[in-house]
């Protein structure tokens, strides 16, 4: 098998990744681009007996310097000079997108043209001869409907035949006007004299782009000062020529020219049947974009897309959740409790399995997401919201970044991060991915849902809401904050292209849900699993010593023994085995009941029954107290039976405490008391929010933990909510400070090594210490403008 | 009959269209809007604004290009104005 490399490239939006996975089917992987944050693309195909490697390169519209994309393409181009490269042009937009192929001629790369989406252009009454537009090229065109996967064959044939015709790599030349054409000749014949020029370009090449104000050509060419000095000197010659007479700068002259020679292609090319003015995509834009019902209509599909998201995932997550929970009893079966068992229990599942739990949410997100990317919405939005968010310093693009986060609520920060990279300018790219931490992911939707069940349950549905007000306000302040300091600068142009409506495929939907969601999971299966596992060594150890944990244990055996000694007790339990027996029970009959009725009846065989059922009723009444002694058989000792565990539950929850206070987390939790003291937070919500650190997700297991729930009193771990309701130093101001501070506080762990791989440490450290301040100069605000008007205090 | 008068892009009015003129954006700028295909003799439309009024969507050579005022005042382009 013979070996070749093809590369795909094209203008964004031409059909390239539709055309790679109809050509390389599913087998793809993605690599990052060495050195560049853009990715690669890379598959492969068998055909004909050749094995062919098939590289897909980032959209571009051009191939200067002056993007990331572009940059990544030509270098790959010109340094790993693929055997072909197939240029992906749009045939319903050819003028445009003939530009890069211009570029590419200029270059002189083997060159095949797939003229895709010609159903498209068919429709609108455009017809391109291919065979004119071959020949007037010179190259080879083949029509294809990547979609259909029609014409897939046919291009594989094509790429096969270059290859064995032997092509050899040439330029060819257009003219640019007698002034650029001269300086071209010159410049090319110092380049060639000069011994210090890399052979791998053409000196022709050099000779434009030097024209062309490229920086990159020209720092190579600065290499040798000599040459450098006299090239500069033709550049500034000409550049001052054309600036006399045409008021442009040769690189327009060039451009405009490259438009002059494709207009004359397409001339003889194109023929147009109708002079459609119109087309659906732009009737659909006069409503979608309309300047006065636009805006009503995107939030009324982002209200949609809310509501679409929680439904569908609401079953699939309390699948997970009860997979987990599962996992979890099935782990503690096998393994007795004990370090081993809480390390995996408490360390490994609760920590994976709180990332993992919302994959569905996520999921449902992107997937609504992928389908306003791919039907064009999308950039719409990004038109729309342009000026408000440049008034902040941002950029119409940055509302991918902010949506995908969660801006809409449920979201993950670590795609957020990346889907920045359609951003051009550094400033607003590196502005973008600061604030995009501050949007509501999937991962604090937990903590905010909990602590708004317990004090804001009359207004649950507008308190999210509020929330999702909140972090975008912040986000968009934050992003103006940092754009009049540390970035300043100016705006970059909007010059987009606003693609037309398409109906999405089921496939490419499915892929981009696919890929950010993946994502999200890596983040569980490698940082969050070792993070957890520290997290969990910080929370656990140094343990309790031996006499201390001697002194709870005596504790508990005396208030056994008191217990036991209550009349008639000894009929029903007769030692303290027993008595460990009944608590079983008693956890497993609550737990069942709470949740399904029928499967109560499998604990029927117990002689310990009736007195559980007894307590159980007694318990569900409003107080114990009131329950009249004789009102049935065994209420007396059912109500003593219930005194003797809300007592154990003080001892154990003493113990929990003191237990949690001796761990490195708890000691740090104590220190930072100081300073969160003036925001209301105690060293459990210290070392809950240190947990968060990992990943958000965890805030909500760690405070269960914290308020002694959890391992010690299974049937209660639903219940953090009504216990921190019941909690004297929680009120509802509290609750919302918490929940402003954890919106707003560092970006969790895979986020921050996420920005650190889009920009750098310093700005991936810059973005925990801000956010730091951030958070706790706001809730300090909100805490004591609440304390002091003596709002949100009463429950 | 219709008097010809060239004005920057951001004075034309929507559905209104026109030839470029000149384009005398410089810098990175101006290779975009080059780049997009808003070369001169190019005929636009103005498609629509944003409801803040800016940016602005034109058709330009079969597709639509959106661009903010502070671009589009680089770009004269020649219209018809009905007197
Ligand atoms: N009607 C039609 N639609 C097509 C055809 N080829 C691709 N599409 C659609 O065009 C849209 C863009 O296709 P992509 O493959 O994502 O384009 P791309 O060039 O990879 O775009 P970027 O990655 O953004 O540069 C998708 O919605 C495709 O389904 C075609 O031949 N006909
Ligand atoms: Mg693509």
């Amino acid at each position: 098998m013979k070996k070749i490399k093809i590369a795909l490239s094209g203008n964004p939006n031409s059909g390239k990744s539709t055309i790679f996975n109809a050509l390389t089917g599913a087998r793809q992987h993605i690599a990052n681009y060495p050195g560049v944050t853009v990715e690669k693309k890379s598959g492969w195909v068998s055909h004909k007996g050749y094995n062919i490697e098939v590289v897909d390169l980032p959209g571009t519209y051009s191939l200067t310097a002056y993007s990331l994309e572009e940059i990544v393409a030509r270098d790959f181009l010109i340094k790993e000079k693929p055997d072909v490269v197939v240029d992906i042009v749009d045939a319903s937009n050819l003028d445009r997108n003939l530009y890069l192929t211009v570029q590419f001629k200029e270059l002189g790369v083997p060159l095949v043209i797939a003229l895709n989406m010609v159903d498209v252009a068919s429709q609108r009454g455009i017809i391109v001869n291919k065979d004119s537009l071959s020949s007037l090229l010179g190259v080879p065109v083949v029509p294809t409907v990547a979609r259909s996967n029609q014409g897939i064959q046919d291009l594989l044939d094509k790429i096969i035949e270059v290859v064995e015709n032997g092509y050899e790599w040439r330029r060819d030349v257009i003219s640019y006007g007698r002034d650029i054409d001269q300086g071209l000749r010159a410049i090319e014949e110092i380049i060639r004299k000069s011994g210090s020029y890399d052979k791998i370009y053409s000196p022709w090449w050099l000779a434009l782009k030097c024209l062309e104000g490229d920086e990159q050509v020209r720092k190579l060419i600065r290499q040798d000062e000599e040459t450098g000095r006299q090239i500069e000197e033709i550049c500034n010659r000409i550049y001052k020529h054309t600036m006399d007479t045409l008021e442009e700068e040769p690189e327009g002259v060039i451009a405009d020219h490259r438009y002059g020679y494709i207009a004359g292609i397409t001339r003889k090319a194109v023929k147009r049947k109708i002079e459609s003015r119109l087309n659906v995509s732009d009737r659909v834009d006069r409503i979608l974009t309309n300047r006065a019902v636009g805006p009503f209509i995107m939030l009324l599909i982002l209200y949609l897309i809310y509501e679409f998201t929680f439904w569908g995932s609401e079953a699939p997550v309390g699948w997970f959740e009860a997979f987990f929970g599962w996992l979890k009893g099935l782990v503690s079966t096998i393994i007795p409790a004990g370090l081993l068992n809480s390390l995996i229990v408490s360390g490994i599942i609760d920590g994976v399995g709180g990332v993992v739990g919302f994959v569905p949410l996520i999921m449902f997100m992107f997937f609504a997401i992928a389908i306003m990317e791919d039907t064009g919405y999308m950039a719409r939005i990004a038109f729309m919201l342009d000026r408000l968010l440049r008034w902040f310093g941002l950029h119409g693009n940055s509302v991918m970044a902010l949506l995908i986060s969660g801006g809409i609520s449920g979201g993950c920060a670590v795609p957020g991060v990346m889907a920045t990279r359609t951003l051009k300018d550094p400033k607003e790219r590196i502005a973008t991915l600061l604030v995009v931490p501050f949007m509501n992911c999937g991962a604090k939707l937990p903590l905010f849902g909990m602590l708004i069940g317990a004090f804001f349950v009359r207004s649950k549905a507008n308190m999210m809401f509020v929330f999702t007000l909140l972090s975008w306000a912040f986000a968009l302040f934050a992003a103006k904050v940092i754009r009049v300091t540390v970035l300043r600068g100016p705006t970059t142009p909007f010059v987009m292209e606003l693609p037309p409506y398409r109906v999405p495929t089921l496939k490419g939907l499915l892929i981009h849900t696919w890929e950010r969601t993946w994502q999200y999971i890596k983040k569980a299966g490698t940082i969050i699993l070792v993070i957890s596992i520290i997290l969990w060594a910080m929370m656990t150890f140094p343990v309790l010593s031996k006499e201390e944990r001697r002194k709870f244990e005596e504790k508990r055996q005396e208030l056994k023994t008191g217990f036991l000694k209550v009349p008639g007790i000894r009929n029903i339990v007769k030692d303290s085995a027993g008595l460990d027996r009944l608590d079983e029970l008693f956890s497993r009959y609550v737990s069942l009941k709470e949740k399904a009725g029928p499967e109560v009846e499998k604990l029927d065989k117990s002689p310990l029954l009736p007195l559980i059922k007894e307590a159980y009723k007694v318990s569900k009444k409003s107080g114990a107290a009131e329950v009249k002694a004789g009102e049935g058989a065994f209420s007396g000792i059912a109500i003593a039976y219930l005194r003797y565990r809300e007592e154990a539950r003080k001892i154990n929850n003493l113990e929990q405490q003191q237990r949690l206070r001796r761990t490195i987390a708890g000691r740090i939790g104590q220190m930072l008391q100081k300073i969160t003291r003036p925001i209301g937070f105690d060293y459990r919500v210290n070392v809950a929010l240190l947990g968060g650190f990992a990943a958000k997700e965890v805030i909500v297991s760690t405070l269960g933990t914290a308020y002694s729930l959890g391992e010690l009193n299974p049937e209660q771990s639903e219940v953090l909510s009504s216990r921190l309701q019941k909690d004297p130093n929680w009120s509802p101001l509290l609750a919302f400070t918490l929940i402003v501070f954890s919106m707003l506080y560092v970006p969790c762990f895979a986020t921050v090594v996420m920005i650190k791989r889009e920009s750098s440490w310093k700005w991936a450290g810059f973005s925990i210490v801000f956010n730091l301040v951030a958070a706790y100069v706001i809730s300090l605000a909100v805490y004591n403008t609440g304390l002091a008007l003596g709002v949100g205090l009463a429950r | 009959m219709a008097r010809k008068k060239t004005i920057p892009m951001r004075q034309m009015s929507d559905n209104q269209s026109g030839v470029i003129k000149k384009v005398s954006a410089v810098g990175d700028m101006g290779r975009r809007i080059r780049e997009m295909g808003l070369v001169p003799d190019t005929p636009i439309q103005i498609q629509g604004r944003a409801p803040l009024k800016d940016p602005v969507a034109i058709k330009v050579r079969d597709f639509i290009l959106t661009l903010r005022n502070r671009e589009a005042d680089h770009i004269l382009v020649e219209v018809e104005e009905p007197d």
